[in-house]
């Protein structure tokens, strides 16, 4: 881990104020920020861990456990709201047995709720693994899922 | 190359485009055209062009806006104009490239309009299009029309000749154009924008900063990711003009990483400004000197505040601090900055281009120029739209939108998002203003526009926003973090048939608490939402109290689902998809749901078949 760490450092080593950025890049490569890596970033960026969790956890981008094979993030926009959104979530959540932020015990899926991906005219939409469906009717939710099991 | 040899390569290889011999095919491929599913029609075009032996040029563009019609295509046959298609899928593009590129039959009645000079006959221009005609598209004039990857498409279209023109007035000539044209803040609170430059403009130092907030927090707005995945380079040169005229040498674009695309687009365009020396030092042989970096968001709405944003550009928590001093003055690392929205930057091009005079001359009296909305919710005609600032709702809800979805009654609308309010249907002749809004209860904002009809719920809509002010909430100061929190916990109450009569005075006088007593803007405004349904829809809340019942029928503990026995002709469709098991029935006999099993998740009303539209939801049982 030290090591990936240094390497995702090193382009901002010069760089005033780049604790974000290199949260961005660790959860990019791999996945969630484990505990590990906060230690490792600490010792890099001489900082106490403390001080990179008050940080991290301020921001909902950051998710501190492995995520599952597939990401499913249910959108909660104001337009998707009013077309539905929200029973797109609670049918999601029944499917997968989940709740937001949660992962499946088999590390198949897990599940997020997201605040706008800002595809409003084509709501309510989801995202399954970076893919955008669009105008998502209740029904349609177990068709987007069963493809990816 | 100096820049007019720039110019001059860019305005052939533009002509060549334009006029050129290979057909082209113009695909939508922004953010919603993608979600649409334009990569599988672009895949199967290539597919078809080998099939057939065709010759294609294929052009990615930007979003022109009808995102309803996604995904859309334009087919450029030489000597006529692009003809527009949408709702194209894989299964309909083999026949339209037969009919029109073979068989020389453009298909009229697939067609939406024709773009350039030109006619086809039985095509209208696709700027009669009902969402189009209406449109004044200043700062939207590039999207959807040229490759944003392309530098050079942008410069053919005048692109760079605003900071040119800038480079060769004085930074406060640049002010002055600004003032002429009264453009105010697109982000929302509507502040001149000269002004707030005029304030850093006179503070000296050595280093100033501008950002361009990209953070579009809104829920229910794209129109800055639009502009930005259509149009980056427009945006772009605001900054240089805008660094400019204050005296900044170092930019950042702070945006969502909810966009990738915008992100990918933003990265590709400041690449190709540096290669043209529109970046870094000496900028077109001038003294002027300028970077520029991108900061991604990590998803905290509170950052849309200057002062949050600052300190999240630091590298901190996002969290508000109390000015003065104002950022003008002391932002990032204690030096001055500024920070415009996307859209106010993308629209001073354009403004120091033509005049300040001539923008001027669009817009009302004191709100000047155009403005984006993104057009969602229940209306017919979604998507992203440009008007001159005091158009009345009418038009842009009923004439560029086409009336609500389903020809439901038109409710209200909701601007200016969570900060927001609900316009209601019988103000529908109001001009959108900054003014105009403001003395409706509501904010113009960024230019979020949610259509709602008679099946939205505005106690609903009030909680809604609530819940996610009280999310957002940094919780630094305690009228917001523990005051939204308890309106919300009041609004839930209401929601779910347990409210009172006194409940409502509580929510109007913790409203006025904690927009007098909150630390920043988000706070200050966090209970609009609810002060301006109570305004507006009173009778709803005490529907919601007294009766026990929604009129919307969206309130979940209000409500119940039955089949009607008449109706149902027992085709067991709900039966089958029912996930708790709720319903039961013989085939061709009516069925029922029982209530105890039901989870009111909706799908048997969804699924009934429209023929028979046996699943009824009722409310206003408990009295």
């Amino acid at each position: 881990m030290k090591n990936t760490i240094k390497n995702i450092i090193k382009p901002y080593q010069d760089e005033k104020g780049s604790l974000i950025p290199i949260l961005q890049a660790v959860q990019e490569k791999t996945g969630f920020i484990s505990e590990d890596a906060v230690s490792a970033i600490a010792l890099e960026l001489k900082m106490s861990e403390h001080e990179i969790y008050g940080v991290a956890t301020f921001y909902t981008q950051f998710r501190y456990t492995k995520p599952g094979d597939h990401m499913v993030k249910v959108c909660l926009g104001t337009a998707c709201h009013v077309r539905g959104g929200e029973q797109l979530l609670d049918r999601t959540e029944t499917i997968l047995n989940i709740k937001p932020g949660q992962t499946t015990p088999d590390s198949a899926f897990s599940l997020e709720r997201v605040a706008c991906m800002g595809c409003c005219a084509l709501a309510p939409v989801i995202v399954v693994d970076n893919k955008i469906y669009p105008n998502v009717t209740v029904p349609k939710v177990e068709k987007i899922i069963s493809k990816k099991e | 190359m100096d820049f007019a040899e720039i110019r001059k390569k860019a305005i052939a290889g533009w002509k060549d485009l334009v006029s050129s011999k290979t057909p082209v095919i113009y695909l939508g491929a922004a953010t919603c055209g993608r979600a649409a599913g334009i990569e599988a029609v672009a895949e199967e075009i290539r597919k078809i062009s080998k099939e057939l032996s065709l010759n294609i040029r294929l052009v990615e563009v930007g979003c022109i806006g009808p995102c309803y019609l996604e995904p859309l295509i334009y087919i450029q046959k030489n000597g006529y104009p692009s003809v527009c298609y949408g709702k194209i899928t894989p299964r309909k593009i083999k026949k339209l490239l037969e009919d029109y590129l073979i068989n020389n039959d453009p298909r009229p009645d697939l067609a939406l309009g024709t773009l350039g000079d030109g006619q086809i006959n039985g095509i209208p221009g696709l700027f009669e299009h009902p969402m189009l005609k209406y449109q004044t598209r200043l700062v939207l004039r590039n999207c959807g029309i040229i490759d944003p990857e392309q530098i050079d498409h942008y410069i053919a279209r005048y692109g760079y000749l605003g900071i040119k023109k800038a480079l060769g007035m004085s930074p406060s000539e640049v002010i002055d154009e600004v003032k002429t044209s009264g453009i105010r803040g697109r982000g929302g609170a509507g502040f001149p924008t000269w002004k707030k430059w005029e304030i850093c403009h006179n503070v000296q130092s050595d280093d100033k900063y501008l950002i361009c907030n990209a953070d579009e927090g809104d829920p229910g707005a794209f129109m800055n990711r639009s502009l930005l995945e259509g149009d980056p380079h427009a945006v772009l040169e605001g900054l240089l003009i805008g660094a400019y005229a204050i005296g900044a040498n170092h930019g950042y674009i702070y945006i969502r990483a909810e966009y990738p695309l915008a992100i990918k687009r933003l990265e590709h365009a400041i690449s190709q400004m540096k290669s043209y020396n529109l970046l870094g030092n000496n900028i077109l042989g001038s003294d002027f000197s300028f970077d520029i970096k991108i900061k991604k968001g990590a998803g905290a709405f509170v950052c849309g505040e200057e002062t949050a944003l600052i300190a999240s550009v630091m590298g901190k928590r996002g969290m508000p601090m109390p000015r003065p001093p104002f950022p003008a003055i002391s932002g990032v690392w204690g030096k001055p900055t500024i920070i415009n929205n996307v859209e106010t930057l993308g629209t001073l091009a354009t403004i120091i281009r033509r005049g300040g005079e001539w923008f001027a001359g669009f817009g009302s009296k004191f709100s000047k120029g155009t403005k984006t909305f993104s057009l969602v919710g229940k209306v017919k005609r979604t998507g992203l739209i440009e008007i001159p600032l005091g158009t009345p709702l009418k038009t842009i809800i009923f004439d560029i939108g086409g009336g609500t979805s389903g020809d439901k009654k038109f409710k209200a609308v909701q601007t200016g998002g969570p900060s927001g309010g609900c316009i209601p249907a019988e103000l529908i002749s109001l001009p959108v203003d900054y003014e105009s809004l403001m003395s409706a209860y509501s904010i113009m904002g960024s230019g979020g526009m949610i259509v709602l009809d008679e099946d939205t719920c505005v106690v609903d809509i009030a909680s809604y926003f609530l819940s996610f002010i009280q999310a957002e909430s940094c919780g630094k100061c305690s009228p917001c973090r523990i005051g939204t929190k308890v309106m919300l916990d009041i609004l839930e109450k209401i929601k779910s048939g347990k409210g009172e009569m006194a409940d409502i005075d509580k929510l109007i006088s913790l409203a006025k608490t904690i927009k007098k007593a909150s630390l920043c803007g988000l706070g200050q405004t966090a209970p609009n939402s609810v002060l301006s349904t109570l305004r507006y829809f009173r009778s709803e809340y005490e529907a919601h109290i007294i009766d026990k019942s929604c009129p919307a029928l969206v309130c979940k503990d209000l409500i119940k689902y039955t089949i009607s026995k008449e109706k149902c002709a027992g085709c067991g469709i709900c039966r089958e998809k029912c996930p708790a098991g709720a319903i039961t029935g013989k085939k061709k006999k009516a069925h029922i749901i029982n209530e105890s099993l039901c989870v009111k998740c909706g799908i048997c009303y969804q699924v009934c078949p429209a023929k028979y539209g046996a699943v009824e939801k009722k409310t206003g049982f408990l009295t």
